[in-house]
Order: C-alpha cells, then sequence, then structure tokens
C-alpha cells in the first residue's frame, strides 16, 4: 500500500532512534532538575525514593522514581504541581477529577507552541493541509480538544470553524455550506452527524468531507468501518489526556498502524498496573508518561491509568516515532461518557453530599443512537424515602442537579428498591457499560 | 386523633403491589385505606392498616424501605359542597394539605377523608375550632 505521505516535522518525526534517545536523556534530566527545584510534590518524591536528577546516567533509571498519579494532583490543587510562577502562565485548563475537585494544568506560552506543533503533527499525518477548512465540533472551554485541535489547524494553515458542539442540525448546514473537509469531533458524535444525516436525506458524499480526527474517548475499529462508510471519509485515532498536554500526544498516519507518540516530548513506559514494574518492549500494559519538554505542569512518570502496547518498528510513513495501539481499557474504574471523564467516586461523594448517608447505587452506561446515556440507579433507604411524592421527586431532581455540575454530563437519576443491585460477593458492582455490546 | 399511616416506597414494575398487599394478608393485616401517588420510576404506596407496628416489621424485613406518617381522619358529609367547607377552615388557618384520599364507610352516609398536613397539630386546633369532628384513630384502623 503507497499513500501520499505528508509529515510536518520531519526531522523530529524520523529521527534516527539512538538520536531520540539522546534527546530524550538530555531534556529528562532538564525535566528532573526543573522540577526537583520548583515543585515541593516531586521534591518529597525524590527524597522518599533517595534518587537525585544527578543520579540519572540513562533513561531506564528513571524506574527509580515514584509515579505521580491522579490523587497527587488533587492533594496539590489548585496549583501546587506547577513549576512557574503564575505570571509566566498563559493558559488554564482543566479536566475532571477522581472526586468532587478536577484536575488543574497549566501552559506556559513556550507550552502552547509545543502543543500547537505537536498537534500540528498528528493533523498532517492524518491528512489535514493548508487546503482544508476545518470542522472543530468539540466544546470549546476548560476541556483541552477544541484549543489543542484548533491551534494544529492554523499552524498548519487550514481554515477553522470553531462551531464548538450541540446543536446538530447547525452543524450540518454549516459543514454543508461553509464546504467543511475535516471534521474534529467524539467517535460517538461523528455517528450521529452520519444518523442525522441520514434523517435528514442528506448524501454525506454530496459533503466536501473527506478525514474525520476522532479522539477523548475509546473506539473500536468497528466503528471506524462504520464512521468511514457512513460519512465517507478516512476516519484516524488520536490520543491526548490534559495531565499531559491534551491532543497531541499521540496520533495515526493514514497508515493507521497505531498512534504515532511524540516521544521527542513525551518519554513513555509500559509498566505492569499491578506492580509498578516495567514491562519489556512489546508488552500489553499500563502506559506511563513522563514529559521532557512541558515547563509550566512537568509531569514525571504519571499514570494514565489506559491499558495499551507500543510498537517500535519504523512505520512505513517513515516515521520512527513508536505506535501506540488503541487503548484497551483502564486500569482504573474511570468512564468516558460523551468524551468526559467519570469516576464512581465523584458520584458517590454526590449522593453522599445530598444525604449524609452512603447509599448503593450503579452506573448504567448505554449508547443509544449513537449518543451515550448514563443512569445512576440508587437503592432507596430511610434516609432518602420521604413519604412526600414531591419531596421525593425534589430528591431526584437535586440529585440529578448536583450531578450534572459535579460531572459535567447530564445524568438520569432513578430509585429502586433495596437490594435490587446486584452485589458480587457483598460488593455491589458499580458500573454496567453496555455500550460495546 | 392523629392514625398512623404507613409508606412504601416501590418500584413500577408488575407484581410489587400484589407482593406488599401479599406479605400483609399473610401476616393477618387487614388494609384499611389505601393510596398510591405514582411516576413513571417508582411509585410511593400509602397504607393504614389495622396494625401499623406489625405491618412494619413485616415489611423492613422483607426489606422494602417504609416509613410511618402521622395523618388524620375527618368524617365529611356525604353532601354537595362538604369538603369545601373542611379546606376553606384550613386556608383561613394557613395550614397546607400536602395530599388526601378518601374511602367510603362500608355502611353510613359519609366518607371519609385522610389528610397529610404540613402541620399536623395546627391542622387539629383548627379543624377542631371550627367544630370539624376528628375521627379517633381506632375509627379508622377499625372499619
Amino acid at each position: 500500500m503507497s499513500l501520499s505521505i505528508n509529515i510536518w516535522d520531519r526531522d523530529a518525526e524520523c529521527l534516527p532512534r539512538e538520536e531520540l534517545r539522546q534527546l530524550q536523556l538530555k531534556n529528562l534530566k532538564n525535566t528532573l532538575s526543573l522540577v526537583a527545584a520548583k515543585v515541593p510534590c516531586y521534591q518529597a518524591k525524590f527524597k522518599e525514593s533517595g534518587f537525585q536528577p544527578g543520579d540519572l546516567k540513562s533513561l531506564a533509571d528513571l524506574s527509580h522514581l515514584p509515579f505521580t498519579t491522579k490523587d497527587d494532583l488533587r492533594v496539590n490543587y489548585p496549583y501546587g504541581m506547577f513549576a512557574v510562577p503564575m505570571r509566566k502562565v498563559v493558559r488554564i485548563h482543566s479536566s475532571s477529577g477522581t472526586t468532587g475537585k478536577p484536575t488543574v494544568v497549566g501552559y506556559t506560552k513556550e507550552d502552547i507552541r509545543t502543543w500547537t506543533e505537536l498537534v500540528a503533527r498528528f493533523m498532517t499525518a492524518a491528512g489535514v493541509t493548508q487546503e482544508d477548512i476545518v470542522h472543530i465540533a468539540f466544546g470549546y472551554g476548560l476541556f483541552t480538544g477544541a484549543f489543542g485541535l484548533h491551534y494544529g489547524s492554523e499552524a498548519i494553515g487550514a481554515s477553522v470553524i470553531p462551531i464548538s458542539g450541540g446543536n446538530t442540525d447547525k452543524q450540518l448546514m454549516i459543514m454543508q455550506d461553509y464546504r467543511s473537509s475535516a471534521l474534529v469531533c467524539t467517535p460517538s458524535y461523528g455517528l450521529t452527524l452520519a444518523d442525522r444525516m441520514e434523517k435528514q436525506g442528506m448524501d454525506p458524499r454530496s459533503l466536501a468531507l473527506r478525514v474525520g480526527l476522532f479522539g477523548a474517548e475509546p473506539w473500536s475499529e468497528q466503528m471506524r468501518v462504520e464512521l468511514e462508510q457512513r460519512l465517507g471519509i478516512i476516519a484516524t485515532d488520536n490520543y491526548g489526556l490534559s495531565e499531559i498536554m491534551g491532543p497531541g500526544v499521540a496520533g495515526e498516519c493514514l497508515y493507521k498502524q497505531g498512534m504515532h507518540l511524540a516521544e521527542d516530548h513525551f518519554l513513555a513506559e509500559i509498566i505492569d498496573p499491578d506492580t509498578g514494574a516495567v514491562l519489556p518492549e512489546g508488552s500489553v500494559g499500563e502506559l506511563v508518561l513522563t514529559s521532557l519538554t512541558k515547563q509550566a505542569f512537568p509531569m514525571i512518570r504519571y499514570r494514565t491509568r489506559d491499558i495499551t502496547r507500543l510498537d517500535y518498528k519504523t512505520c512505513e510513513c517513515g516515521r520512527t516515532l513508536a505506535r501506540m495501539e488503541k487503548t484497551r481499557g483502564r486500569t482504573d474504574d474511570m468512564l468516558i461518557i460523551k468524551g468526559v471523564n467519570v469516576f464512581p467516586t465523584q458520584i458517590e461523594e454526590v449522593l453522599f453530599q445530598i444525604e449524609g448517608c452512603e447509599p448503593h447505587y450503579q452506573l448504567i452506561v448505554e449508547r443509544e443512537n449513537n449518543m451515550d446515556s448514563l443512569e445512576v440507579q440508587v437503592e432507596v433507604n430511610e434516609h432518602i424515602f420521604f413519604d412526600e411524592m414531591k419531596q421525593q421527586r425534589q430528591f431526584v431532581v437535586q440529585a440529578e442537579k448536583r450531578l450534572a455540575t459535579v460531572l459535567g454530563v447530564s445524568a438520569k437519576v432513578k430509585l429502586v428498591e433495596p437490594q435490587t443491585i446486584k452485589r458480587h460477593e457483598g460488593k455491589a458492582i458499580r458500573v454496567i457499560d453496555r455500550r460495546n455490546q | 386523633m392523629k392514625v398512623e399511616q404507613i409508606s412504601i416506597f416501590i418500584e413500577n414494575k408488575s407484581g410489587r403491589l400484589a407482593e406488599v398487599t401479599g406479605i400483609l394478608g399473610e401476616t393477618g393485616i387487614n388494609i384499611r385505606a389505601l393510596s398510591l401517588a405514582d411516576t413513571s420510576d417508582f411509585g410511593i404506596l400509602r397504607l393504614i392498616v389495622d396494625d401499623s407496628k406489625k405491618a412494619l416489621k413485616v415489611l423492613r424485613e422483607q426489606r422494602f424501605t417504609v416509613s410511618i406518617t402521622d395523618v388524620i381522619g375527618i368524617e365529611v358529609p356525604d353532601s354537595p359542597g362538604g369538603l369545601t367547607t373542611i379546606l376553606q377552615i384550613l386556608d383561613q388557618n394557613n395550614v397546607n394539605v400536602e395530599y388526601m384520599y378518601a374511602f367510603a364507610e362500608r355502611s353510613g352516609n359519609n366518607a371519609i377523608i385522610i389528610f397529610r398536613f404540613d402541620n399536623i397539630d395546627e391542622a387539629i386546633s383548627a379543624l377542631s375550632s371550627h367544630g370539624v369532628k376528628i375521627l379517633p384513630s381506632e375509627r379508622i384502623t377499625s372499619i
């Protein structure tokens, strides 16, 4: 198979691996010195491990340092992990945390430049050029997705339509009238658009649409086939997380043989999630990332909780950067609903706040007409049972409101009778995800 | 004067109501009055029975979520405007009716209405001072 291949930054993306390793080592040393000087959380980690930045002789030595987890970010909320003073920070983004508080990340001007470059790389790899009109249907806001793709598109010289999320009919009108050629959204929203086109009798092949860059939630190969066939496009995957940078951490080229990881900016390890041991090349395990060039929010051995595998063979496209397989799942119980990270513990906390007791609950996630829906079933107990319907309804409405605020995604609350939620060895089963059934 | 009413949470699915009445029947508890408020997902079943303590115990044993509420029963003359007089008294005294349900006596010309108020004591004093007869608890539980 021969495809027309464009490479945004050939020097970086096709760097011989030995040179890449030298670059990584140099930048890793700099990053370790930076955090050892500026970030108390890392100072404590160096102390705990007895390992100092000066002890680093090879990339493998990194394994002497402890991991950084979402919990560290929670404890240091909001700015405790920043390595530069706020006057150097030009942007704040955030994502949902494991409990009530979100995760806050910051960028310096230089960080934004790096981010822009890395997004331009994977967008170019996916076939986007300055001729394209990029339709960005990610929500603009604290979420990193929209801004990342926005910067990358502008860097390439493409025309950006920052339409943001929602209002599907308007999306279609603009897509048709403005001749959008590249679509950026979650894969599930891509299917929603396809459904709506079908309903309206709009032929996707009559549109200018030719590529789709889908991210922010995991999706299967079957979904790729469906998106490509129904929208008449080439569909590529990309990966990122706000703690590391946002989109741009990794992205597919047109060969679709895994997502090229920006290894010159992020050092990747694959670990055994149970023991924390670094696994040999080619193993399936949890992805751990260390930022090598970030200024405002450096991350050392951040546990992404995503399960994947890395392939270090040079790709047919010529890039030497390792390719990351589509994520196979999570090592924690995080769910991604409509592109939003949701942790069952957040729901527990909301329910606890409302009634001061810990009710039994279960999350049912379904996908109807390609839209995710979340239902929270709560077992009624005497603390949350009211003899008056008005109060009982009010409890449900209040819980739904609070959940929407905390989770950033709407949830339907359904009260069920005691003992109806199935328990496994005494423990309630918290999540039923029916989306891939 | 106050009557103990049992409220039970039931999911809106077939057979649940029959299960509650079945449990009560097997235990020899007689239902005197009943009302059901429901939504598409769940309902609140309110019952007045001849032995509320026992009913509460057996239903809790069967893992139902149950609560006890005080209500009152009033005999309303079975004639046009009979209920209006009572509601006007309550309104004048700023007592709110949370909900009410009616049933007929086995023999007699009066209807009995069960009321749940936001402030039951104020309701009782307002009604009593206007000469409205509030039924003694035994009258209702042994209808």
